[in-house]
């Protein structure tokens, strides 16, 4: 399909574009493939470019001959742009409607995008699973790495290469996965170097509604106990869920069956509700009316600070039962690639540090969002201004986002990334240029895709050094502890960067923000003069004698 | 002393606010403070709660551990005792309800306090505010405005400061007929001076208009206030308070000006509610939050209907259009309530403060304290609950302005030169009765008082203190680009005040400080700044020149103001005080070492209470996170199941 065929108009002189907090622009509006471009006519600097894939929702509307398009971001933002001339305006709308919304990925701009810059370091080489196995052969020789998935056949949402029980034989792992949703059978999902502990992650066990077992499937989940130890299932569902389940085929771990493991029930919602409750903060946010009681009662009716504080409490709840109890972890939800990502991710932000540091944390990304298929493709496809049916739309992502900077808040100098590494995974996680968050899972952006070879990867792009600049959080201080954040509600914050981030001016912010950098790079100016006028006094203190 | 029936009673268990953990200890009580010693030989936490600080206590029912004894203070600590012996329980007990409710002044602790200063240090500190030299800084006295004397005794108002400013062609006449004609005598006077377009703030309580009642003086009184601005022929007169409540004064003869009757005026309701209201959704509110396992829905429902942050709201959005009378139409405005000095003193200091950089500085922001609340009567004896009194007088006007002020810190980082630590310190003060600032309910009460002559000044205390309460981010130059702040008013721009409200919860706040830090970093860079100077002249005695500090990065113009004064720096600390400043550096929790990374190990260094705060007593997660009661906490977690 060309391109050229869904743009009616290309190109409209004297639109007016309307952007919050910033003065109006009046330019030419022109469509490309990809974006949509506004560029004012008396100098070059004004200009908008914008992915229509970073378009949620558009709006018309008409006043005499000319008409008005509101353009609704996935990245939250709402641009106004009044365009002269009905016509026009119709088609420029429609075409942006059928740009917006191109059912191929491989028609999405990551594969057009040329980097503009040079890649020293590929992104997608970065963080490979055999690498971080090597890591782990360093501190423990009971797990290997299996290649039982090499061809996706297994497990369709798994990576080719996965880290089981040294002792559970590629057989064993071909029935375990028969028994668990979506073939996800049981992997490593963290190794606890301080105690040796460890956390999986898998699908909801298989058992429907006779109760059905599967004896390989507690072996190879017995196989990671220490002896005499106790370990912990965590199933992110409330237990009437679980119960539920069962009628439908699956179901949970029943005690009589795993007698070592005890488990535990957590209410973390589904996709569907997510969405709903990101759509109603969204709107509240944007609600310009000045009662504090509406705002109040919005946000609370949008639930989203109560998902926020349950997926929390469950993230620290896996991380105690590893640190302080000293026991092995094993969560699932129903399929494994939603809530139980954020709970293994986020439990290993507060247990390991290295998932603190930049490098460290896109490997976590990498390592239990990409890899461990979670179906970006589906749940970015729409953001908070979607409406009509839904097909998987969640911001599962943007919710585990969210709890890293609630982390992040509470130990501003434990990270070395600061806010705005997070936001830029959000927005590249709906609309991007990079290959990065493209398709459903490893066996997609390898095999149907071929991502590597044909586009770009986000971390080529944002590991260089001047992009990196922008992200560095300078109050840094490395250090090794695990940390526990409160989630009482009194400690627990809407997240302005993200949600009021185009609802209000943010200059004072960033100034303040600038005077804060200042004051750390002015500190180390210092002590390189003190130490080198200290040098040169010694020196000249030897000389003498 | 007499009212002491136990000094000490030993094995006294600390319940935590929020946890089920509990630590043990000897509760003493002296004449003035009730102190926890931990028994806990290594970390021993000390808790120090002074009796003017407790706003009840209670006894609960019998337990088989003890009696319970739960005391909550005024600065939003909560403390759970459990006392073995129930005679213990109720010997404290009725000994802290005589002493929680002095009945005279002199029993008040500011009366006693001691911190090691002379007299001349204390008189000093005394001198530090000057209204007069406020005044002059404005630009007042000036061709339209004068000081009056009509009130040198207070024979006009007694809860007026003796010194008043009035436009010039007010005279005697119309001053004592328009003070008749307003409650409590308040006639209409000047507060603030906006030089730039010679717009005045003026403040008054409510006129005694009834239905059809009027005053000609005090119609020209207004008249005079407009005719002192040469920008407009009109001037605002706003009633901050909700139409209605003015509507039901006026059955009883007072109520608000008829437009009809004074000429030019411009009449405006900007309905912050009364102190009644306020004082009942700050009880609301402190409920909420004190709820033990508090869910995301119950604390923000709380939040709503306490309607804490819908007044806070409206007194900006008050304090925003005044600010906008005054500086963008040039008008001068008159404010008043009833009384005029609750609601009327918030919107008047907190217009200045949006008006005037000078307010925004440590030193500014006391001469505004000392200007709108001090010297104009807010009953802060009443207010405060300073004596025994009426419970309906008690009400958080002060504390609501405060909190008011906070929200601007947090839209403007680089407006303000001190931190939030410095609104909570004068929170924590202005209850304490351990100054004399705040003493009794009016300047003419404070002098009969003799408070000056008797007590020490809160604000010499706080400016010995002042580099605990400097805000890192300050740009003075800031106050040059900005005078006047347009803070955004949208209801999701204000947030809920957990310093303040939870300033002893220690569990719900950040581990790590940014403030802290930043203020740990630019003192180091003082320090460092002078290390190199010094470092510089050495060498060049050794003939080596080197130019002045060729750091790429200069300090930006945003450099820290001067140091206070010799006199203040000069002065000691109390010696509770500097006992607690010995704790800080030594008592650091073993949780808190595990924690915290060095030079990060809390996010204050002063309060009013025990030091030991500083320490991380306990791990933060709600589902529990020592090694012990974890598995306690997981049982529980499969009951529920």
């Amino acid at each position: 399909m060309e391109f050229a065929e869904l743009i009616k108009t290309p190109r409209v002189d004297g639109v007016v574009l309307h952007r919050p907090f910033l003065p109006l622009v009046e330019g030419t509006l022109c469509l490309t493939g990809h974006h949509l471009i506004l560029s004012s006519r008396q100098d070059n600097t004004e200009e908008l470019w914008l992915l229509h894939a970073d378009i949620d929702f558009i709006e018309k509307r008409f006043v005499g001959s000319s008409g008005t398009i509101i353009v609704k971001c996935k990245d939250l933002r709402i641009i106004q742009l009044d365009i002269p001339g009905m016509e026009e305006c119709l088609n420029i709308a429609s075409s942006i409607e059928a740009l917006s919304t191109l059912d191929s990925v491989s028609l999405m701009y990551p594969f057009f995008y040329r980097p503009m810059f040079e890649v020293i370091e590929d992104g997608w080489n970065l963080f490979l699973p055999e690498e971080s196995f090597k890591d782990l052969e360093s501190m423990t020789d009971e797990w290997r790495l299996s290649e039982v998935n090499r061809d996706f056949s297994i497990c369709p949402s798994y990576p080719p290469l996965v880290v089981v029980p040294k002792d559970t034989d590629d057989d064993t792992l071909l029935k375990v996965a028969s028994f668990r949703h979506g073939g996800r059978f049981p992997v490593l999902s963290y190794y606890h170097k301080k105690n040796g502990m460890v956390m999986m992650r898998a699908g909801q066990p298989l058992i429907g509604p006779n109760g059905r077992r599967c004896k390989e499937d507690e072996k190879l989940i017995n196989a990671t106990l220490r002896a005499g130890k106790r370990g912990y299932i965590i199933d992110t569902r409330a237990t009437a869920v679980a119960q539920q389940a069962k009628a439908r085929g699956g179901g949970f771990e029943q005690e009589a069956n795993y007698p070592q493991w005890r488990r535990i029930h957590k209410t973390i919602e589904r996709y569907s509700v997510l969405q709903d409750s990101l759509i109603k903060l969204v709107e509240a946010c944007n609600d310009q009316s000045h009662s504090m009681d509406r705002w109040l009662s919005k946000l609370e009716a949008s639930n989203w600070l109560s998902h926020i504080k349950e997926i929390l409490t469950t993230a620290c709840l896996a991380a105690q039962c590893i640190d302080r109890e000293g026991a092995t972890v094993l969560v699932h939800g129903t399929e494994g690639t939603d809530s139980t990502l954020q709970v293994t991710s986020l439990a290993q932000i507060l247990l390991d540090p290295s998932c603190r540091t930049i490098r460290g944390f896109q490997a976590l990304v990498e390592r239990e969002w990409l890899q461990a298929g979670h179906p970006f493709q589906h749940r970015c496809a729409q953001s908070a201004y979607s409406s009509g049916k839904l097909h998987g739309e969640a911001p599962i992502f943007l919710l585990f986002l969210d709890c890293t900077w609630q982390i992040l808040r509470q130990f501003p100098c434990s990270f070395e990334f600061n806010e705005n590494f997070l936001v830029l995974l959000f927005e590249h996680a709906y609309a991007t240029q990079f290959g990065t968050f493209l398709g459903n899972s490893a066996a997609e952006r390898s095999a149907t895709l071929k991502l590597p070879q044909k586009t770009v990867s986000l971390w080529s792009w944002v590991n260089r050094p001047q992009e990196m600049e922008g992200f560095v959080n300078p109050l840094y201080e490395p250090n090794s502890l695990v940390i526990w954040p409160s989630v009482a509600p009194q400690s627990l914050q809407l997240w302005e960067g993200v949600f009021l981030r185009w609802n209000r001016s943010s200059k004072c912010l960033d100034e303040a923000y600038e005077e804060m950098v200042h004051i750390i790079e002015y500190n180390k100016e210092l002590q390189k003069k003190v130490n080198s006028l200290r040098r040169q006094l010694a020196q000249l203190e030897t000389e003498e004698i | 002393m007499e009212h002491i029936r136990t000094s000490k009673v030993e094995q006294v268990r600390l319940l935590d606010r929020f946890s089920n953990k509990s630590t043990t200890g000897t509760l003493h009580l002296t004449a003035t403070h009730l102190i926890f010693v931990e028994s806990n030989s290594t970390s021993a936490q000390e808790i120090w709660i002074l009796h003017h600080h407790i706003a009840s206590v209670e006894k609960l029912s019998l337990t088989t551990s003890g009696c319970p004894l739960v005391i909550q203070c005024r600065n939003f600590r909560m403390v759970h005792f459990v006392v073995p012996r129930e005679r213990d329980c109720h010997d404290v007990y009725s000994s802290l309800l005589r002493l929680l409710r002095p009945e005279s002044y002199d029993e008040l602790y500011a009366f006693s306090y001691n911190p090691k200063q002379n007299d001349r240090q204390r008189e000093e500190g005394w001198q530090l505010i000057d209204l007069a030299a406020e005044f002059e800084r404005m630009g007042v006295p000036c061709d339209q405005w004068q000081l009056t004397d009509v009130n040198r005794d207070y024979k006009v108002c007694e809860t007026y400061p003796r010194d008043l400013y009035v436009p010039i062609t007010a005279s005697k006449p119309i001053i004592m007929g328009s003070s008749k004609f307003r409650s409590k005598g308040r006639f209409p006077v000047l507060t603030y001076f906006y030089q730039e377009k010679k717009a005045a703030v003026c403040r008054s309580s409510q006129p005694l208009s009834g239905f059809s009642a009027r005053c000609l003086e005090d119609e020209h009184m207004l008249q005079a206030v407009s005719k002192a601005n040469p920008n407009t022929r009109y001037i605002y007169v706003i009633d901050t308070r909700p139409k209605l409540n003015a509507l039901a004064n006026r059955a009883a003869g007072k109520g608000y000006e008829n437009e009809d009757n004074y000429s030019n005026i411009r009449f405006q309701f900007v309905g912050i509610e009364n102190i009644h209201v306020m004082r009942s959704s700050l009880q609301k509110l402190q409920e909420v939050v004190g709820t033990r396992a508090l869910s995301v829905t119950d604390y923000l429902v709380g939040l709503e209907n306490s309607g804490w942050l819908r007044h806070v709201k409206a007194i900006v959005d008050a304090a925003i259009f005044l600010t906008r009378a005054v500086t963008v139409e040039g008008a001068s405005v008159l404010v008043h309530c009833s009384d005029g000095w609750d609601r009327t003193a918030q919107v008047c200091s907190l217009g200045s403060l949006l008006m005037d950089p000078y307010y925004r500085t440590i030193k500014g922001f006391m001469v505004l304290i000392e200007k709108d609340w001090i010297s104009f009567g807010h009953k802060f004896a009443d207010r405060c609950d300073q004596l025994d009194g009426d419970p309906k007088e008690v009400s958080p006007i002060f504390t609501q302005f405060l909190e008011c002020v906070w929200q601007l810190t947090e839209q403007f980082p680089q407006a303000f030169q001190f931190s939030e630590w410095f609104l909570i310190q004068i929170h924590e003060h202005v209850h304490s009765c351990q100054f004399g600032n705040f003493l009794g309910n009016s300047q003419r009460q404070r002098e009969e008082l003799q408070v000056k002559e008797k007590t020490h000044s809160l604000w010499a205390h706080l400016l010995s203190g002042q580099q605990n309460y400097l805000n890192p981010l300050y740009c003075p130059s800031y106050g040059y680009t900005n005078p006047v702040l347009e803070p955004s008013t949208l209801p999701c721009h204000f947030k809920f005040w957990r310093n303040m409200y939870h300033q002893f919860d220690r569990p719900m706040h950040p581990r790590q400080s940014i403030l802290k830090q930043a203020l740990t970093l630019k003192e180091n860079n003082r320090e460092l700044e002078s290390i190199a100077q010094n470092l510089q002249a050495k060498l060049q005695k050794l003939g080596v020149s080197t130019s002045p500090l060729e750091v790429r990065l200069s300090p930006r113009e945003c450099a820290l103001p001067p140091r206070p004064k010799s006199l203040i720096l000069g002065a000691p600390f109390s010696r509770k005080e500097v006992h607690q400043e010995d704790e800080d550096e030594l008592v650091e929790g073993e949780e808190a070492r595990e924690d915290i990374p060095v030079g990060s190990d809390g996010d204050r260094t002063v309060e009013g209470g025990s030091a030991t705060e500083n320490g991380y007593g306990e791990l933060p997660l709600s589902c529990g996170s020592k090694p012990e009661p974890a598995m306690g906490k997981l049982e529980l977690c499969l009951k529920s199941m």
